[in-house]
């Protein structure tokens, strides 16, 4: 099997050579057959891998393929680990990103960089594709850069785009800020361990948990819990979480819902997958558990209510992937991994969906992307429609469909749990069932339903769009509907991830909560004996009642909640904070440190005045070379006279 | 009997060469000149193949002690001839353009060469004397040249005259020596020290005088003055032959009479080298900065390098001598490049020695240009090329015997050096060219430049196959 998994990552990263570098050569046709061809064939192999570890009884590949150097005794290798946490996500990631390829020939079909943006995406793909599939913190860390890097090229593609740049850039240094934690929490693994190595790393997991470092006086904190807190840092720059969320919303300002589609699908599950993966060491400390239970739950609600007030239909489809990024790190606190996992999954296909179904929306409108001129859609695009209607309802968990089954076990996973802030997260997770209701159906009626509000040349022009567009939607959409019921027993409560994710006896809510589970049919008839299922109901029909019925309605009531709405449009601040404080902050200390420091300190006095000083120097000792013999005998006569008398006084 | 005279093959056959190349010379026409000139690269030829064949494996005292053939003479009689044979090549076309082809530039060359190989071999004073007044002379001659040129007559007349200084300087040197030890052999000398001590100001004395007269060779402050004003005053194709060979036999001089003869009064030659070493490395490298004059810049370049080279010596140990042998291959190497860029550009009525002269040259060939880059770069010490990594051996070999300061001087002034070498390139690259006429005539000339420059990449890339000849030639 090795080298069917070598082989994985390897075809798109040859997908992605190929058509960067000899895009020019092999033409637009060329590039896109060849990229999809090779994540085709890293999507066939990867359901080969699966089948084989799931189903075939292979046994748990951990392997290193390439040692790339020892220093100092720390060996840094290249390596796979294939277990069944990992088939998963590398089937997940494979098969997302194959219906991004197929479907990006459709939307890009007329931008000049064609082949640039199947290079992009094909190198995304290797890059999550090595980090999923790592099985040391060295490459675990390579892919986590690379897919930064990507990331950074696909929301700055359309370069020259003044708020594609802006995004990307912002992108990319609050990436930076988690990197940095992230960095700082691999040390410290590496400080105590001395290994990069997963296996000989969660081998000494309990060592770690008993290790103490003080970095305050007299406050001795466990290792583990330090590593952790770190490693999480890097995760909520990576996965979004409050407060270093801002770059997700924004990467939407970049050109396509396919980069969007991306990070929103794909890339942010690296954080919750790098979680899960380091379940062993994240048991060891409840502070860091509480921790991410806590940033989850805030992330969760939060983010939901800024989605109310969003007219940008990619936007809301960002601030609705942001809160549904907090239930799964709500799921990771409250030790239900599995549950984080199998709602990544469901999410991964129902987010996809409805990304494309904006997508679909956004190219039938020329390009508008604000629903206040919308409208009325349905009558003219009636695949699409439906395709978001069952999207928009797996999203809001409405009983069945597969968001249902994994957001209620997230819930009811949080209600068992034991661990500090578990009240707390339930409440906001609770709450944000409905809020979440709320904005999904808001975006529903105000682009489908209601009296058409583009204008007339628009509304001429509108039709259904072309069929790659069309075909990976109705293709999510099978998922988006039995995905849930079909693999909630196995996943959640059939022990499936094995040794994968290790989970401590008293925090195992996931076992509470199977001990009521008796097929997914008894799942939805529990949940209706439950408060999520009718608060969901509720959010629709206020949706419903506001933007549908009493249309004024909405005026009214952002009239009246002044404040409030105030605070939600301007998302709590954050960005205003981070761009006076941390952005011109910088740039002004960097401004002075530029003025007094470089130029006036090391231009000025040290590069300068050195070469000043070195240029008169030149010039006076050039004119020891005056051209007269006896001067030059002189100096050599010099020479030799302060020679005989050092040797004369010094014996 | 035979096997007495075997090891001097090399110079058996360079002397019937070199009698050969002036005697056929006097018969030849003018416009006939190219027999002269191959049969004297045939003369080269002949002395390399006698080299490789003829030198014996191991070390041989010959002579009573006055020659002396061992891995050292080897690699280094192989360096000279083989820049030597460079020497002639880029020469030809400089010389037959401006008429000076005449027989007696190459049976001069061949003599010094001869007196070259006889410094690497010199293994008593005498031997080492004579080869010292041989290589000089022909110097002398080579820079007058061009008889008719007031500044080379100039310069001829300052080198000449100062060389005899330094030359009564080496001479008293060594009879004070003598006097002490009462031998010329460097064996025996080392034999005295070694059982009579070192405590007496007379071998300090004789060490100060033979260090001031080799320092001259080698162009090191303050014995330095007669090297700009020679290399610009004399013909380019003579310039080039002062800078480079010669140095190598002069490193030679130094290795046979301090490491080998006076190894025991290290500690004393030691702190002299590192002044001379310092004062080199600062004049040299700044007054570089001051110059217009390509062939003056290259002077002072040469001094600063040979501040390296002192360096390496100084250092004392085995790592130290291999790295300035290495260093004093290369240097001999690079420059010989440098001055053939300065023949190339040049032609009838223009010598291209200025800096303007090289501007824009990658516009008018991107080639040279690169060769240009590759032996600018190669001074400067730019990874990955030759010169980076001589440096780099030296200032190991430095930080090796703990005179760390000696390399960050070494390394400060290396900096500034920078300057006005990637000057060079910066005119070649970024400025429109002046002068845009024809270069010179010659695919020798060419190949063998192209070859020089090439050769600046391959030994920064692949350094271990002269390093471990250094290695071993220093391994007594």
């Amino acid at each position: 099997m090795e080298s069917v998994y070598l082989a994985i990552p390897l075809f798109p990263l040859a997908g992605a050579i190929i058509a960067g570098l000899f895009g020019r050569q092999i033409g637009r046709v060329g590039a896109h057959t060849v990229t999809i061809g090779a994540v085709a064939i890293s999507f066939v192999l990867s359901v080969i891998a699966f089948w084989h570890i799931v189903f075939g009884g292979g046994a748990v590949y951990n392997e290193s393929v390439y040692t790339w150097m020892v220093s100092d005794g720390i060996t840094f290798e290249i390596g796979f680990l294939v277990d069944r946490l990992t088939v998963l996500m590398m089937t997940t990631v494979t098969s997302v990103s194959l219906m991004v390829h197929i479907y990006t020939i459709g939307y890009m079909h007329e931008d000049p960089g064609y082949q640039r943006f199947f290079s992009y995406i094909s190198l995304f793909t290797f890059a999550m594709l090595m980090l999923v599939m790592a099985n040391n913190f060295m490459q675990l860390f390579f892919g986590w850069e690379a897919v930064g890097v990507v990331s950074y090229l696909l929301i700055g593609f359309w370069y020259t785009r003044e708020s594609a740049i802006f995004a990307n850039l912002k992108a990319f240094l609050v990436n930076r800020v988690g990197d940095f934690g992230f960095l700082l929490g691999i040390g410290a693994i590496l400080a105590w361990t001395g290994t990069l190595d997963y296996a000989a790393v969660f081998a000494q997991a309990g060592d770690l948990a008993n290790a103490r470092i003080e970095l305050f006086d007299g406050a001795p904190w466990s290792v583990a819990t330090v590593a952790c807190l770190l490693l999480f840092v890097g995760a909520m720059g990576k996965s979004a979480q409050v407060p270093l969320h801002v770059w997700l919303p924004d990467s939407m300002e970049g050109p396509t819902p396919i980069s969007a589609l991306i990070h929103a699908a794909t890339m942010v599950t690296a954080g919750i997958f790098m979680l899960a993966r380091m379940s062993p060491l994240f048991e060891m400390s409840e502070t860091a558990l509480s921790f991410v239970l806590v940033i989850g739950a805030i992330t969760a609600l939060a983010m939901g209510l800024v989605g109310i007030v969003q007219h940008d239909i990619k936007r809301v489809v960002a601030y609705s992937t942001l809160s549904q990024l907090g239930y799964m790190t709500v799921a990771l606190g409250a030790s239900a991994y599995s549950a984080a996992i199998f709602h990544l999954m469901t999410h991964a296909f129902f987010k996809a969906l409805l990304f494309l179904g904006a997508g679909s929306v956004i190219i039938a409108m020329h390009h508008e992307q604000d629903m206040r001129r919308m409208g009325g859609l349905r009558r003219y695009m009636p695949i699409t429609y439906i395709t978001a209607v069952i999207g928009s309802l797996a999203l809001i968990g409405f009983p069945g469909f597969s968001g249902f089954f994994s957001k209620d076990a997230i819930i009811e996973g949080v209600h068992y749990s034991g661990i500090p802030g578990a009240g707390f997260a339930y409440w906001c997770v609770l709450i944000g069932v409905f809020v979440t209701a709320l904005y999904t159906f808001r975006m529903l009626f105000l682009t489908f339903h209601g009296e058409p509000r583009m204008d007339e040349h628009t509304r001429e022009h509108l039709h259904e769009t072309p069929l790659v567009v069309t075909i990976p939607l109705i293709l999510l959409a099978i998922p988006s509907v039995i995905i849930g019921a079909w693999t909630i027993g196995p996943l959640l409560f059939g022990g499936w991830f094995g040794e994968s994710i290790l989970v401590l006896p008293e925090h195992d809510v996931m076992a509470k909560l199977g001990e009521g589970f008796h097929g997914w049919w008894g799942f939805i008839i529990h949940g209706f004996q439950g408060p999520a299922v009718y608060l969901a109901l509720a959010g629709v029909v206020v949706a419903w009642y506001v933007w549908i019925r009493r249309p004024d309605l909405a005026d009214r009531a952002a009239e009246r909640l002044r404040p409030v709405h105030r605070i939600l449009e301007k998302k709590y601040g954050f960005d205003e904070l981070y761009q006076t404080v941390f952005a011109d902050g910088g740039r002004r200390l960097g401004g002075v440190l530029s003025r007094v420091g470089d130029q006036r300190i090391i231009d000025g006095w040290v590069v300068n005045g050195a070469a000043r000083l070195v240029g008169r120097g030149a010039g006076l000792m050039r004119h020891l070379q005056s051209g007269y013999l006896y001067h030059y005998a002189f100096a050599m006569i010099l020479g030799v006279l302060v020679a005989l008398s050092w040797v004369v006084l010094s014996a | 009997m035979t096997s007495q005279f075997l090891p001097l093959l090399p110079e058996i056959t360079l002397a019937i060469g070199a009698c050969v190349v002036l005697v056929v010379d006097l018969f030849v026409p003018a416009e006939r000149r190219d027999t002269t000139y191959l049969l004297a690269l045939a003369a080269l030829v002949a002395t390399l193949v006698a080299t490789v064949v003829g030198q014996p494996d191991g070390v041989r005292i010959l002579f009573g002690g006055s020659y002396i053939a061992d891995p050292m003479s080897r690699l280094l009689k192989l360096a000279v001839i083989v820049l030597t044979f460079f020497v002639f090549v880029y020469s030809r076309p400089y010389l037959a353009g401006r008429g000076l082809y005449n027989g007696e530039f190459f049976a001069l060359g061949l003599f010094g060469l001869l007196g070259m190989l006889i410094m690497i071999s010199g293994y008593s004073m005498l031997t080492v004397y004579l080869g010292l007044e041989l290589l000089s002379l022909c110097q002398y001659a080579l820079v007058a040249f061009n008889r008719d040129s007031p500044r080379a007559s100039e310069a001829a007349m300052k080198y000449f005259v100062l060389g005899a200084f330094a030359s009564g300087m080496l001479l008293y040197g060594m009879s004070l020596i003598y006097g002490l030890t009462g031998s010329l052999e460097v064996i025996e000398i080392h034999n005295y020290l070694i059982r009579n001590g070192v405590d007496q100001i007379g071998a300090l004395l004789g060490l100060i005088f033979i260090i001031v007269g080799l320092s001259f060779k080698l162009g090191a402050v303050p014995f330095h003055a007669w090297v700009p004003d020679v290399y610009e005053g004399a013909p380019t194709a003579v310039a080039l032959y002062i800078a480079s060979a010669p140095k190598v036999a002069a490193f030679a001089l130094f290795m046979r009479m301090l490491a080998e003869g006076l190894g025991v009064l290290q500690a004393d030659w030691q702190v002299m080298l590192a002044v001379l070493a310092v004062l080199s490395l600062v004049l040299g490298n700044v007054v570089a900065i001051a110059q217009t004059n390509l062939k003056r810049m290259l002077a002072y370049s040469t001094i600063s390098h040979v501040g390296f080279i002192l360096l390496g010596i100084l250092a004392g140990t085995a790592q130290g001598y291999s790295a300035a042998m290495f260093y004093v291959i290369f240097y001999a190497m690079v420059t010989a490049g440098a001055f053939g860029m300065i023949i190339l550009l040049s032609r009838r009525g223009l010598e291209a020695e200025q800096l303007e002269d090289f501007r824009g040259l990658n516009a008018r060939s991107p080639w040279f240009a690169l060769m240009m880059l590759f032996i600018m770069f190669s001074m400067a010490g730019v990874p990955p090329f030759a010169g980076f990594y001589a440096k780099l051996s030296v200032l190991r070999a430095v930080v090796q015997v703990d005179e760390i300061w000696l390399a960050i001087v070494a390394v400060v002034f290396s900096v500034v050096g920078a300057f006005y070498y990637l000057r060079v390139v910066k005119l070649m690259y970024f400025d429109e060219p002046v002068e845009t006429g024809a270069f010179q005539e010659g695919g020798g000339l060419r190949a063998a430049l192209s070859v020089n420059g090439l050769s600046m990449l391959a030994l920064g890339l692949y350094p271990a196959a002269l390093m471990s000849w250094c290695v071993a030639a220093v391994s007594w």
